[in-house]
């Protein structure tokens, strides 16, 4: 009864995400596959939490099993959680959309090996010891857990806005600045509409990533459905255990929609 | 040594032209870069006359894409001076220079994710024009350019094919009415026929427009068939020729042009002979849905054995011959996709390609506004390459 669960806390959070990676760090896989799609996921979403709910309206639960799984428990973990994705996704936004920029400038082109290689580690290091590390040094809570999901998630942004911006056709530059636009003009109407769809295909993997990482923060009390799953491990309930990881895998699911949703809509007409 | 070419001070454009470029001077410019012993180009001076076209052709390497380039200053000079008009534009702002020169690259270098007219309005709306001047600047370019503005104006470029999207390129560059107009092999990526088209609409342009032209090409031909002026280049852009194409193919200045113009320059002739310059035969024509058999009586009493069809605007589309006709009660509206045609300003060359492209013998020539002025034969063609030959030898 312990051993399964176990097995089962290490891999639920954490599929999602990396899945959500591997399938959209090709930048050419941006876009999406269409209405259909869009209107697909919704539905599963939609039916999930549907379940969940009938089933926690019906199962017989412990007092135990109650308290954790009360309405006001939830609603604050996923608060929590939600706050957690939010908060650093706006703030590794804030620093690797303008990075991703400026690194494409002639300027600092050299220097982009460089950044792109230590956001490389910050993705390549273990997250729970990212966490671990982080807390030891800036102290435990929100903070910190924001701090270390930044750097776990800056670097598919990052990517991402770079290659997209390296992928617009040099020749439109040229064209642009030829007919006497300055360069942050060739920017502004030409490179970064241009690169929208890279761009947000980084930013939904890095949504994803934030969410299914998110849940360990409860190791350093930061909070958020994984509170639910550690519990679940400690008490061995797995409807706990189970409980956190669903919900966390449809917010996942529902963030990766929203997401598609943006590059659906932001995408610029004509491509 | 600076190669000093003046022979721009003679001036073909004389006649009653309407002339709204400016002369472009260049005084020892050249270009270096970092880490290469050779300078990129070497000293040139050079002076392209007010309204002209001038072609520059040579080896890839030579120079000359890169000598194009100082001139609206995309790469600056190392050293030397350029003039625009009586001005000194060396040092003046690159970005408000760049809005007074056209400039037109490869594939029409449009803007996928913007309209048409977006595109074209870009300059425009860098200067700060009021809307509605913009608009119907937009309108006016297309038209010039041979699209209607009606149905292009709000398509994407992904919408256009390669032709359409050059034509709007070059609307883009005139967009300003710029004085000087500078075309990077802009007619590289499109097939001979569509280049073919989009030569004869330049060479109509620039009859009306009269902008000063710098047109870098690595087909002879083309330098041939567009160019009041060819300067042939040599490594680190030393200008070996600068002559009108006549004299460079009569009288090529060194070996080195010789070679580059080619064995076939009897055969180059061709491209010197405009379809314009020919005898070209009148036929019966017949406007669509006029009565089939007037127009086979007039092709009868003419001894015709075709009728070339007008549309009401008297362009020409199709040419039954008179047995199909007869078949019809009234002369069909149908538009023959496959019906070659040239204009007046096309070289025999581009004829005798054109009716091998559709295995015809003969092509239908248009002149002002599309509308017919003739036809011609593929004896015409071969008359002249005979006559070429007879002259060579002689």
């Amino acid at each position: 009864m312990t051993a399964a669960p176990e097995v089962r806390a290490g891999g639920a959070p954490e599929p999602a995400p990396a899945e959500e990676t591997a399938r959209h760090a090709d930048p050419s896989a941006a876009g999406g596959g269409g209405w259909r799609a869009l209107l697909l996921q919704p539905a599963l979403v939609v039916l999930g939490v549907a379940a969940f709910l009938v089933w926690r309206l019906t199962a017989d639960l412990s007092d135990t099993e109650a308290r954790q799984l009360g309405w006001g428990v939830l609603g604050d973990s996923i608060r929590e959680h939600l706050a957690l994705t939010v908060v650093a996704a706006v703030i590794v936004l804030l620093i690797a959309v303008p990075l991703g920029i400026a690194l494409t400038r002639r300027p600092l082109r050299r220097l982009s090996p460089l950044v792109v290689g230590i956001a490389n580690t910050g993705q390549a290091a273990p997250a729970i010891g990212l966490f671990v590390l982080l807390a030891t040094w800036l102290g435990f809570g929100f903070g910190t857990t924001v701090v270390a999901l930044v750097v776990y998630a800056a670097l598919p942004v990052l990517r991402n806005t770079m290659v997209g911006i390296q992928g617009v056709d040099e020749r439109l530059v040229e064209a642009g600045r030829g007919m006497g636009m300055s360069a942050l003009a060739v920017l502004l109407r030409v490179e970064l509409p241009l690169a929208v769809p890279v761009l947000l295909a980084g930013v939904r993997t890095a949504l994803v990533l934030l969410v299914g990482t998110a849940t360990l923060a409860t190791f350093i009390d930061g909070g958020g459905l994984g509170v639910l799953i550690n519990t679940g491990i400690t008490l061995s309930l797995d409807s706990l255990l189970i409980s956190g990881a669903v919900l966390v895998a449809l917010l996942a699911l529902a963030v990766d929609w929203l997401g598609r949703v943006v590059e659906h809509v932001a995408r610029p007409k004509g491509l | 040594m600076p190669e000093t070419a003046s022979a721009a001070a003679a001036g073909t454009a004389g006649d009653d032209r309407r002339i709204s470029g400016v002369p472009i001077r260049l005084e020892g410019v050249t270009k270096r870069y970092p880490g290469q012993d050779r300078p990129a180009v070497d000293d040139v001076d050079l002076e392209i006359a007010a309204g002209e076209t001038v072609m520059f052709v040579g080896p890839s390497g030579c120079g000359k894409t890169t000598l194009l380039k100082m001139l609206n200053r995309l790469i600056e000079p190392t050293s030397g001076r350029i003039h625009l008009g009586d001005e000194d534009v060396t040092d003046q702002d690159a970005d408000q220079l760049r809005r007074r020169i056209g400039y037109v690259i490869q594939a029409g270098g449009l803007f996928p994710h913007m309209t048409v007219a977006t595109n074209v309005g870009m300059v425009p709306r860098m200067l700060r024009w009021d809307k509605q001047r913009t608009a119907a600047r937009i309108d006016e370019l297309l038209e010039l350019v041979g699209l209607d503005p009606a149905v292009y104006r709000d398509r994407y470029p992904r919408e256009l094919s390669g032709g359409q999207q050059q034509r709007v390129g070059v609307a883009r560059a005139l967009a300003a009415d710029p004085p000087v107009l500078l075309m990077d092999e802009p007619f590289g990526a499109v097939d001979p026929v569509t280049r073919q088209r989009l030569q004869d609409e330049l060479l109509r342009i620039q009859e009306e427009l009269g902008k000063t032209i710098v047109f870098v090409t690595h087909d002879f031909d083309e330098a041939v068939k567009l160019g009041d002026r060819i300067v042939v280049f040599d490594v680190g852009a030393r200008v070996v020729q600068y002559d009108t194409p006549e004299r460079i193919l009569a009288e090529p200045a060194e070996d080195y042009v010789a070679d580059f113009v080619g064995a076939g320059a009897t055969l180059k002739q061709l491209t010197l002979t405009r379809v314009g310059d020919v005898d070209l035969v009148q036929v019966t024509t017949a406007v669509a849905g006029s009565p089939s058999a007037e127009a086979v009586a007039a092709a009868q009493a003419a001894g015709d054995d075709f009728v070339v069809v007008l549309d009401s605007r008297g362009r020409p589309i199709s040419w039954p011959t008179v047995a199909e006709l007869t078949r019809t009660t009234t002369v069909p509206h149908t538009v023959d996709e496959r019906l070659p045609v040239v204009g007046l300003r096309s070289t025999l060359n581009d004829a005798l390609d054109t009716m091998l492209a559709a295995s015809q013998g003969g092509v239908v020539v248009t002149g002002r506004r599309d509308g017919l002025a003739g036809v011609m034969a593929v004896e015409t063609v071969m008359a002249a390459i005979q006559r070429s030959r007879t002259e060579t030898a002689g």
